[in-house]
């Protein structure tokens, strides 16, 4: 197993909380982003001319008095796209074609000499627009008599494992079928229906999308582009293109957080068609703040109906759910968002019958894509709210409702299949331990509630059967080492990670490790994209898997000029050792140069290059009437976050005093970065549940921007953020380590929930919780008007 | 549109430049003077990313024009760390892990240094207020106060 890599006597630094590696470029501020690389004097700028309408036919578009305009030096439309692209169904045009889907939809792109003449040449392109009925509810979007978003669905491409429904507006429908739940309900003395609604937001990274793409002479199109995904850029722009993967360059500098919205490809490929006007000339395309709110990602909607039953011991027993998604105008992303949910509709529990439906919806407002949490903070929102409620009908503690019905070691889960060892009780003890569960704390104030709640979650890695990682060490004439990897540093810590991981693995220092950046398609090895928190796990083991290649070479090499075997051989702190003969050799006399032949005949070896590589190859497919299969995932991280909150009455605030998180991570690589990944999740989720809503006035945005769309600052943070590591390992993780990145956002929304219906006695179904829901909702209650 | 020669002081370098009357202060600095230190998060006044040092205030290098700072003093965080070493306040932000993605880390770490620099021992909740203006989306803020927190003291 993975543990025997390395050697175990030399200080390794798995388990170690060592500082960030790319700690010190951002905090001169010489770390560069995309915009802050130079072009000179050929850079070219790009702006969108987008959609007004949230649904609407283009009858004319005239581009002539945006192109007579000095300075203007290209203007594209949907012309100038060749085919559709998408993740896992190919639903969209760079540029609109003849169809306007959402607010913000692409219809032209100016390219001009200054960013000021792009945007005032983009107010010189005439559209004339045929209004068309919007979809604005995925509810509705089924209905028969709902207008229709893609009438050529049937025609679009679509990964094997996404069902759309021809003639609907129903992109896919994941279906699961576990048992008898119909019959099921007879057995339950508890039953508990609700219907739940979680609005839109966004991602916000600070930094806004944006890339700089290039057509050169020969055609190769080279794109600076601040991304999650370059290798999923290049394959599906080249794709769009009808090019080779080969002929595309993506070039990723640090990317100012993603958090999902800069994975896939959302506004890349709109400055590559534009670049392709003007060859030889970089074009930037930078979004606006407001652009970054609607025309980027944004997180789906959805309405989501949870019946849940357990019996008269509190056991549960049958669970049935219908998800409909709010996807938006297009959902080549967004389908595959559904199936996950559709999976993991359980939560982390035991459920003998499970009937499921899960829809992803066309809708005509901002299109839904991956974030943070990719489905899963949107299901345990109703999933966690109403499993408290049932423990409440029980009269069942919350906790231990859930330490009686969570999942554990070969418990079968929603898709028919026996779970991995798994922490899921005991991260929800430990967090509860940590809050003083059970005991009942005073207010500050005698107008303010104090409660507690806590919510369970899981989560699986959502991504197609075979997404690979690959990774290359050199090694340098002294020794030291140039890992080459393709998994973007997003903030998460994972190029800090990965050199842990090739230290160790390899039997080095840390500090002779060097991770070769920035990650460029031409020259990294093959990533599948960087998000399903899977990086540490997937990535790690393509680390490890070339840290064995080249120790292998090193072996074969010494053993044959010591004449020993290479079973006696292990590299320590820098030195081959033999623990037969007790000989050793520092690494840089033979790395690169080779070792001399004992009778002066000539040299042996040479440069040493590991290469490595990561698939899993065990993710079945699942049955498309039942969702049953033998594996449906790689593996679930899972954990709990437990709240003490006070609310105010007199103006609705709910005020976080502690936030616990508790996650199963399988091994802490480096317990300060998963720490440090807790407590952001922690303020990103409590932002979500208690600020956050991407306002859709009949399918217009009505507050994009962080004044009107506020995002937590150092004012909303919680009294204290408390995080706590438990590790199960995982049995194909580097050391035993899966995913925490997104986890941690999980489950705060229904912990901050739950602790409001203990504090105040108020059950709040729809996100976001503002003071203005809670104060009205405390009136209502009160009998107030 | 109108042209203005100005000269300002940027980091302890005295900089002149011809500048367009509706340039900013943050495109001057990054687009004319390769400072790209102090980032574009919204262009607005609204994130905090650009924040820059003027005469001793931090301001919202995207909201004052570039004609504004015409004799001023200007700070960046360029400027933070010399040849003698890293300011305080970026050892610490090494120390605790500050910084994530760091788009935001230029503007935390120069709201922070123009606020110890007037309050050098500051309370918790003089922390957060002085940082309110600076958005962070990765860290949750913990490690960004303790970054200050740790300055305050070692400084
Ligand atoms: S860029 Fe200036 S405040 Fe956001
Ligand atoms: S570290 Fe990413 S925004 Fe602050």
């Amino acid at each position: 197993m993975t543990e025997k890599v390395g050697p175990k006597s030399f200080p390794s630094p798995i388990g170690e909380s060592v500082p960030r590696i790319d700690a010190l470029p951002k905090v001169t501020g010489e770390a560069k982003f995309t915009d802050d690389i130079q072009f000179g004097a050929d850079l070219l700028y790009g702006r969108i001319v987008r959609s007004p309408h949230p649904h609407a036919r283009i009858k004319r578009l005239d581009v002539s008095k945006a192109l007579a305009l000095p300075g203007v030096k290209a203007v594209v439309t949907g012309e100038d796209c060749k085919d559709r692209f998408g993740l896992y169904l190919k639903d969209r045009y760079t540029f609109c074609k003849e169809r306007v889907r959402y607010v913000g939809d692409p219809v032209a792109g100016v390219v001009a000499t200054s960013e000021n003449l792009a945007e005032e040449a983009s107010r010189l392109v005439e559209v004339e627009y045929e209004v068309l009925e919007p979809v604005l509810d995925p509810v509705a979007g089924v209905q028969k008599d709902s207008p229709l978003l893609h009438p050529q669905l049937k025609d679009y491409t679509v990964a094997s494992f996404i069902y759309p429904k021809h003639g609907t507006n129903i992109s896919n429908h994941f279906k699961l079928r576990k048992g008898d739940v119909e019959k099921a309900w007879s057995e339950c003395s508890v039953i508990v229906e609700r219907e739940y609604r979680v609005p839109h937001v966004q991602h916000t990274p600070i930094e806004p999308h944006i890339t700089v793409a290039k057509q050169d002479r020969s055609g190769q199109i080279t794109l600076w582009a601040s991304s999650q995904s370059p290798f999923a850029q290049r394959d599906l722009i080249a794709a769009s293109l009808g090019m080779s993967p080969r002929d595309v360059r993506v070039i990723s500098p640090f990317v100012g957080g993603g958090f999902g919205s800069k994975a896939g490809v959302s506004m890349e490929a709109l400055a590559v068609i534009m670049a392709q006007k003007v060859p030889g000339h970089p074009v930037k395309v930078r979004l606006t703040r407001e652009e970054e709110f609607y025309c980027a990602f944004v997180r789906q909607g959805l309405v989501a109906k949870i019946k849940v039953g357990a019996d008269a011991h509190g056991k549960l027993v049958a669970m049935k759910t219908e998800y409909y998604w709010d996807a938006g105008a297009y959902t080549e992303y967004g389908v595959n968002i559904t199936r996950a949910a559709g999976y993991s509709c359980t939560g982390p529990y035991d459920v003998p019958n499970v009937w499921t439906d899960s829809y992803c919806v066309y809708t005509n407002h901002p299109v839904g894509g991956p974030m943070r949490g990719f489905g899963m903070p949107e299901i345990h929102w109703g999933i966690e709210q109403t499993m408290d409620q049932l423990a409440e009908e029980l009269g069942m503690d919350k906790l231990e409702f859930r330490l009686k019905n969570c999942l554990r070691e070969g418990s079968i889960t929603a898709t028919g299949s026996a779970i991995h060892p798994i922490g899921v009780a005991e991260c929800a003890a430990k967090a509860a331990e940590a809050i003083d569960w059970g005991e009942k704390e005073s207010s500050s104030a005698p107008h303010k509630l104090r409660g507690k709640g806590l919510a369970i979650m899981w989560k699986a890695p959502a991504m197609p059967p075979n997404a690979g990682s690959s990774a290359l060490i050199r090694f340098n004439e002294d020794a030291t080492v140039s890992v080459g990897i393709g998994g973007q540093e997003l903030g998460q810590g994972a190029h800090t990670i990965a050199a842990q991981i090739a230290a160790a693995s390899l039997g080095v220092p840390m500090d002779w490790i060097r991770i070769s950046g920035p990650i460029d398609t031409q020259y990294s090895p093959y990533e599948w994209q960087t998000v399903a928190s899977r990086i540490t796990w997937s990535m790690g083991n393509a680390i490890i898997d070339a840290a064995k290649d080249a120790r292998r070479q090193i072996f074969d090499l010494v053993a044959q000029q010591w004449e020993e075997t290479p079973a006696d051989l292990d590299i320590r702190d820098g030195q081959v050792i033999s623990y037969k003969s007790e000989r050793s050799e520092p690494l840089e006399n033979l790395v690169v140069y080779g070792l001399p032949k004992e009778d002066d005949s000539g040299w042996r070896g040479g440069p040493i290059i590991g290469r490595g590589s990561f698939m899993p190859d065990y993710v079945s497919a699942l049955d498309p009437e039942t969702g049953q299969g033998p594996r449906a995932v790689v593996h679930f991280t899972a954990g709990c976050q437990a709240v003490d909150l006070e609310v105010d009455t007199e103006t609705g605030k709910i005020e976080l005093l502690r936030v616990v998180s508790a996650f199963d991570v399988g091994k802490a690589i480096n317990p300060d970065q998963v720490r440090a990944q807790m407590e952001g999740g922690v303020v990103q989720g409590a932002s979500t549940t208690l600020l956050e809503q991407l306002r859709l006035d009949e399918g217009f945005p009505i507050n994009a921007s962080f004044t009107d769309y506020r995002i937590a600052s150092t004012m909303d943070m919680p009294g204290e953020n408390i995080s706590i590591i438990v590790e199960v390992p995982q049995d194909d993780g580097p050391w035993g380590a899966r995913g925490i990145g997104e986890h941690s956002m999980v489950p705060t929304a229904p912990a901050i929930a739950n602790a409001l219906a203990d504090a105040a006695g108020l059950r709040i179904l729809d996100l976001p919780l503002s003071a203005e829901r809670v104060f009205n909702a405390l009136r209502e209650k009160e009998g107030m008007p | 549109m109108a042209t203005h020669k100005i000269s300002l002081t940027v980091n302890g370098v005295l900089e002149q430049a011809e500048v367009p009357s509706n340039m900013v202060l943050l495109t001057l600095l990054r687009e004319r003077l390769g400072l790209t230190g102090a980032k574009n998060g919204c262009a607005a006044g609204e994130c905090g990313a650009c924040t820059v040092i003027m005469d001793g205030e931090p301001v919202n290098s995207c909201l004052v024009l570039a004609v504004e700072a015409d004799g001023s003093e200007i700070v960046t965080v360029e400027g933070l760390s010399s040849e003698s070493g890293l300011d305080p306040l970026q050892e610490a932000m090494i120390e605790v892990s500050g910084t994530q993605c760091g788009f935001c880390t230029p503007g935390v770490l120069i709201s922070a240094r123009a606020f110890l620099d007037r309050t050098p021992s500051p309370s918790e909740d003089e922390i957060k207020e002085a940082l309110r203006g600076n958005l962070c989306r990765c860290t949750g803020y913990v490690r960004i106060v303790e970054s200050v927190k740790i300055a305050a003291k070692g400084g």
